[in-house]
């Protein structure tokens, strides 16, 4: 009865497992030719998937969400909200995927099949109890990941991205482990419930080596600064649908896994861990926004808008109050959103014979050969840099509303500092769109599904955004109220 | 008598040695895989050491987890290699420069 109630709070997990061996098989048998057939389901996986958390939200009988295998394991509003906004940024990313690999790269089924395994494995992060499902979860997404980042065997850029993104994840799981088996010896528990009432008062040397050891493992992960120097290279080598899988679906799983380990299992230590999340969140925002400028490739740009924006969720998080989690989720969707259009909009840019278009330089005067393109990828930058009308101020309006609330004026105050310098390149790329003499490089043509995407991110970042600012606040509170609610 | 505190000192001297085989060494890539492993086998130690000495099989459990994915992930890694081999010709780490950073 609890082993089959279990399965049932693992719904969207287990639905997607079983999806991808599913997938395997077809992948196995059907190969090359099945490639097309193989996205289609598995973006009906994660659709699937993401009715099945969807549900759980809803259903009022999972109000307060349960747990399941004894702990390791906990389905809550938090947890969903988290899946929900991975599970989207997922669809999002695999339908414009296939129209890439057109050009003679090799496409495969193996694809779809990597992006749904990554998912089960950021869902597992973003549900876990217990530093074995996290490290189980973390190491499911992150192989897929590597594999996904050197796709393109014919391209030395992708086979150098992956190397590299290997390396230093591996890296990273190792100081996140090495922080875990410190937890666990002093604390005589792997699970969040009991590592709580254990590292209650004054830490002792081995347990605090163990809480930051964790931290900045962690931080590897959601590339926040100083462990952010992966970013720019594997954003700028892998191929550019699987960028912009990176850039959002892991962001929101290790920032949500982040979030939860923090707050729950070392919630009795918040002295010890904000100072370092402080830290983090101010010179990610710094580095994020001085490191852009000077860059020629769009994809290394975003690479550091992605750090840069990094800062500001973590700002949210940084307050360690229900209102900052909440504001952190906010801003997550919203970045979430914008970095998918942007990437999209980027994926857009090609020229007569299809090849993509990366470099800075080509997309002067987009806005007279593109119009719509030039629109909407204005829209997103604009909307990066947090000017008003466009939904992405709200989301630094909200977080910097929690840190001031918590009484910490002068990280809001550096963070909007950052977000002038960042403004900078923003602007700069949409002069270069609109005022620059035209390059007409940019030629391609696009189907409906890239039409798609970016209609339907342009359209939640533009104003009409404000429109959802309501629900998405309530539920955001919700889930926030979930990951406190443990205590 | 060897307490708790000599396996953590053999751990954490294996950990340093494996962050350093990382960041130190200019040779090659495959070097670099080693180092990985030993800063798993470390971790692995200190999870060993701490069952042992908490009475607690927890930290066994997670031992093996973790000596399975390390072994997916040299898997994986040896294969990206082989990709980046077959294209650059050379594993040395000097070489890996194709973009900036």
């Amino acid at each position: 009865m609890d082993y089959a109630n279990s399965l049932y709070l693992t719904g969207p997990e287990v639905f997607l497992s079983v999806s991808g061996l599913i997938l395997t098989l077809i992948a196995a048998w059907g190969g090359q030719k099945a490639a097309r057939l193989s996205t289609i389901l598995a973006v009906g996986a994660l659709v699937g998937a993401s009715i099945i958390t969807a549900a759980f939200l809803i259903n009022p009988a999972f109000e307060q969400g349960g747990d399941a295998f004894g702990g390791l394991y906990r389905m809550d509003a938090f947890g969903s909200v988290s899946k929900l906004l991975i599970y989207l940024a997922g669809i999002g990313c695999l339908i414009v995927t296939p129209r890439f690999f057109d050009k003679g790269l090799e496409y495969r089924p193996e694809y779809p099949l990597l992006v749904v395994f990554a998912s089960v494995g950021m869902g597992m992060m973003v549900s876990a109890t217990d530093l074995m499902t996290l490290y189980i979860g973390l190491e499911l997404s992150s192989l897929s990941s590597y594999v996904l980042a050197s796709f393109t065997r014919s391209d030395d850029r992708s086979a150098e991205a992956g190397l590299k993104y290997f390396v230093l994840g591996a890296l990273a799981s190792g100081i996140l482990l090495y922080g875990m088996s410190l937890v666990y010896g002093f604390s005589g528990s792997t699970s969040y419930l009991a590592i709580r009432p254990a590292f209650e008062g004054t830490l002792g040397t081995g347990a605090l080596f163990g809480v930051i050891f964790v931290l900045a493992g962690l931080a590897f992960k959601i590339s926040a600064v100083p462990f952010h120097m992966w970013t720019p290279d594997v954003y700028e080598g892998a191929p550019t649908p699987v960028t912009t899988f990176f850039s959002t679906a892991p962001k929101v799983a290790a920032i949500a896994m982040t979030a939860r380990i923090t707050l729950d299992a070392f919630g009795n230590q918040a002295d010890a861990w904000r100072q370092v999340i402080i830290f983090a969140a101010l010179a990610s925002v710094v580095v994020g926004a001085l490191g852009a400028i000077g860059q020629s490739n769009i994809k290394r740009l975003l690479a550091y808008s992605s750090i840069n924006n990094v800062g500001f969720i973590l700002i949210g998080l940084a307050t360690g109050t229900a209102a900052g989690a909440s504001a952190m989720l906010v801003y997550l969707a919203i970045y979430v959103a914008m970095s998918l259009g942007s990437f999209v909009a980027v994926l857009m840019l090609r020229d007569k014979d299809g090849n993509q278009v990366e470099n800075m330089a080509d997309i002067a005067g987009l806005s007279r050969a593109k119009p719509m393109i030039a629109l909407c990828l204005a829209a997103m930058m604009l909307s990066l840099a947090g000017i008003p009308p466009l939904y992405g101020f709200w989301g630094k309006f909200v977080v910097f509303q929690a840190a001031v609330e918590a009484d910490m004026v002068v990280l809001a105050a550096i963070g909007i500092a950052a977000s002038v310098i960042g403004a900078f390149y923003y602007l700069k790329i949409v002069k270069i769109m609109y005022f620059d003499e035209p390059a007409n490089v940019v030629t391609g043509k696009n189907d409906l599904a890239h039409w798609t995407v970016l209609a339907v991110t342009a359209i939640f970042v533009s104003p009409l955004g404000y429109l959802l600012t309501i629900p998405m606040g309530a539920l955001a509170d919700r889930a926030a109220a979930a990951l406190f609610a443990v205590v | 008598m060897i307490g708790i505190e000599h396996y953590l000192v053999v751990s954490a001297v294996l950990f340093v040695l494996g962050v350093l085989g990382i960041f130190l060494n200019r040779k090659n890539i495959i070097v670099i895989l080693m180092a990985i492993e030993l800063i798993l086998l470390s971790v692995n130690i200190n999870l060993v050491a701490f069952s042992a000495f908490l009475g607690d099989l927890t930290g066994q459990i997670f031992a093996m987890f973790v000596l399975t994915v390390a072994a997916g992930e040299a898997a994986i890694g040896l294969a990206i290699l082989v990709i980046y081999f077959r294209q650059r010709g050379t594993i040395a780490v000097d070489d890996v420069n194709r973009m900036k950073g």
